[in-house]
């Protein structure tokens, strides 16, 4: 009886915030639908946001690029809209308003913590028994990396195409891979479990992320705000901060 | 069996409640509306052109193989733990039984994160397979089929096992009394007593292997070819070429139809048939 009493009441004492605040006024949440490389930087933003909009809750929906566009088409009740790549964008252009392009990432050799495989260079990664994690070719990182291997004229033999680049980062930081290419910005944010090859420049190649507003949205005027977030200067010192370059 | 006495009772109170008519409806229209979606979605006149891509085959191919395998790593391992659980009791019994029952209701992907941890490269076991023979599983066919085995042996287990306990084990004693051994009792007295029951949970068990989705693309990943099985393929497919990832979900549920008839014995029947050991008969 004793130990119910006591759940209730710190029950009730996590709650009463949650409930005043349902009282004061009405709680408005922004749907975000964001490629999965802008994880962080966008949490990190629609943390600010949410300070700077006391009664605005934005909610994140991250994955492959791809995935997130068919989802989009199929009318989910996306606000938002960013993509990795400006082809996943385009396969939704109908359905939304105010595209801007707002940052550019190139690639990276990610390797676990202790590098089993010794990576140091691309060519590495063509050695027998290197173990290679890459995104499939549909989701843009994916399709980024077959460029680079392609402007490098190295045939490469992974042992499997993830659905987006966090779980290319996930294999890599678990160390059940050798290495995994991922975005320059992955590497930034992963810590210490995941180490970072740089490839270089001559083969290197980048993506360009679009943003837009879903024309759908209940919330246009919301949703114009964040867009504007991410684009302006605010937007980008946390975009440049996690591993993004600028827009081209 | 039913008497016909009993069956003329039935019949006199065979009006329907409505209250219990309508939810019945309701859950028949939800059952099969989608799938009804499905037939009819489905781009029939490109079918067969499809069905021709390389990679279509090469999924289906690797869906039956894996699906298959994993099966009869169940039937190796599982039936016998199935009797040990039945006819045995061991300290632990109950422990032991919901711990290899577990996987049934644990989410797969869950399933998948374990089967890493265990069998990863870096994982309590598979970091001395690495390490003393050089061995990694993950990514591999036969990481698939382990992630099918792991998720679809429970559904063997449970069925074969609650048969043993249902069985007479009269047979078995008289045939122990007349001279058989304990290895020739269980191959000629027990298995044949519960055969329906090894049968539609081999079934129930492939069809489980064939539909794994979250522990194989956790655990095996995806590859064309050695892991990427129909449903991760169906997944994939559906986000680029709905069209094409359609067409494959409609080999799916054609699959799912012939698993159905082979189960027809024990399922279609189920209002006329009371009890496993009476279905041996012709119909």
């Amino acid at each position: 009886m004793k130990k119910s009493a006591a759940l209730l009441s710190a029950l009730a004492i996590v709650l009463m915030p949650a409930l005043t605040a349902c009282g004061g006024s009405k709680t408005t949440t922004l749907h975000v639908f964001a490629a999965a490389s802008l994880k962080e930087s966008f949490t990190t933003l629609g943390q600010q946001f949410e300070k700077d909009h006391p009664h605005v809750k934005v909610d994140f929906s991250f994955g492959a690029s791809d995935v997130l566009a068919s989802q989009v088409d199929q009318g989910a009740p996306a606000d938002v809209f960013a993509t990795a790549s400006t082809k996943t964008m385009d396969l939704v252009a109908s359905k939304v308003t105010g595209r801007k392009n707002f940052a550019t990432n190139t690639m990276e050799i990610a390797v676990p913590a202790k590098n089993p495989g010794h990576i140091t260079k691309l060519a590495d990664l063509t050695r027998k028994g290197v173990k290679l994690a890459v995104c499939q070719a549909e989701v843009p990182c994916g399709t980024v990396a077959a460029t680079v291997f392609a402007n490098a004229k190295l045939k490469v033999h992974p042992v499997t195409e993830e659905v987006d680049v966090k779980s290319v980062l996930t294999k890599v930081s678990l160390g059940e891979v050798d290495a995994g290419i991922v975005y320059v910005s992955d590497v930034k944010t992963a810590g210490d479990s995941v180490k970072g090859i740089t490839i270089p420049n001559a083969v290197n190649a980048v993506t360009t992320y679009p943003i837009s507003v879903v024309k759908d949205s209940d919330h246009t005027d919301l949703a114009k705000e964040f867009e504007a977030l991410v684009t302006g200067a605010a937007g980008q010192k946390v975009l440049a901060a996690n591993g993004f370059a600028g827009p081209a | 069996m039913a008497s016909p006495a009993l069956r003329e009772v039935g019949r006199s109170r065979d009006r329907t409640p409505l209250v219990l008519a309508i939810p019945a409806v309701v859950a028949t229209l939800f059952l099969v509306l989608p799938l009804v979606s499905l037939v009819v979605r489905s781009p029939w006149r490109d079918l067969g052109s499809l069905l021709q891509e390389a990679e279509v085959g090469q999924a289906l191919r690797l869906s039956l193989l894996t699906a298959t395998s994993a099966t009869a790593v169940a039937l190796v391992l599982g039936v016998p733990l199935a009797w040990v659980l039945a006819r045995r009791r061991l300290p632990g019994h109950s422990l032991l039984r919901a711990l290899v029952t577990l996987p049934l209701v644990m989410p797969p992907v869950v399933g998948g994160v374990a089967l890493l941890y265990a069998f990863g490269r870096v994982g309590l076991v598979g970091r001395y397979l690495d390490l003393w023979f050089g061995i990694t599983i993950p990514f591999t066919t036969f990481a698939v089929v382990m992630a099918e085995a792991f998720v679809a042996m429970p559904f063997l287990i449970i069925t074969v096992e609650g048969a043993l306990r249902a069985a007479d084990q009269g047979y078995d004693e008289a045939a122990a009394t007349l001279g058989a051994s304990r290895l020739r009792t269980f191959w000629t007295v027990t298995l044949p007593l519960v055969r329906p029951s090894l049968l539609a949970g081999t079934v129930l068990c492939w069809a489980r292997a064939l539909g794994e989705f979250g522990a194989t693309i956790t655990f095996a990943g995806s590859f064309a070819g050695s892991t990427r099985t129909m449903p991760i393929a169906i997944y994939l497919t559906m986000v680029d070429d709905p069209r094409a990832g359609t067409a494959l979900a409609l080999v799916m549920l054609i699959v799912s139809v012939a698993v159905l008839l082979l189960l027809r014995e024990r399922w279609w029947y189920a209002g006329d048939r009371t009890s496993d050991t009476a279905s041996g008969g012709s119909r």
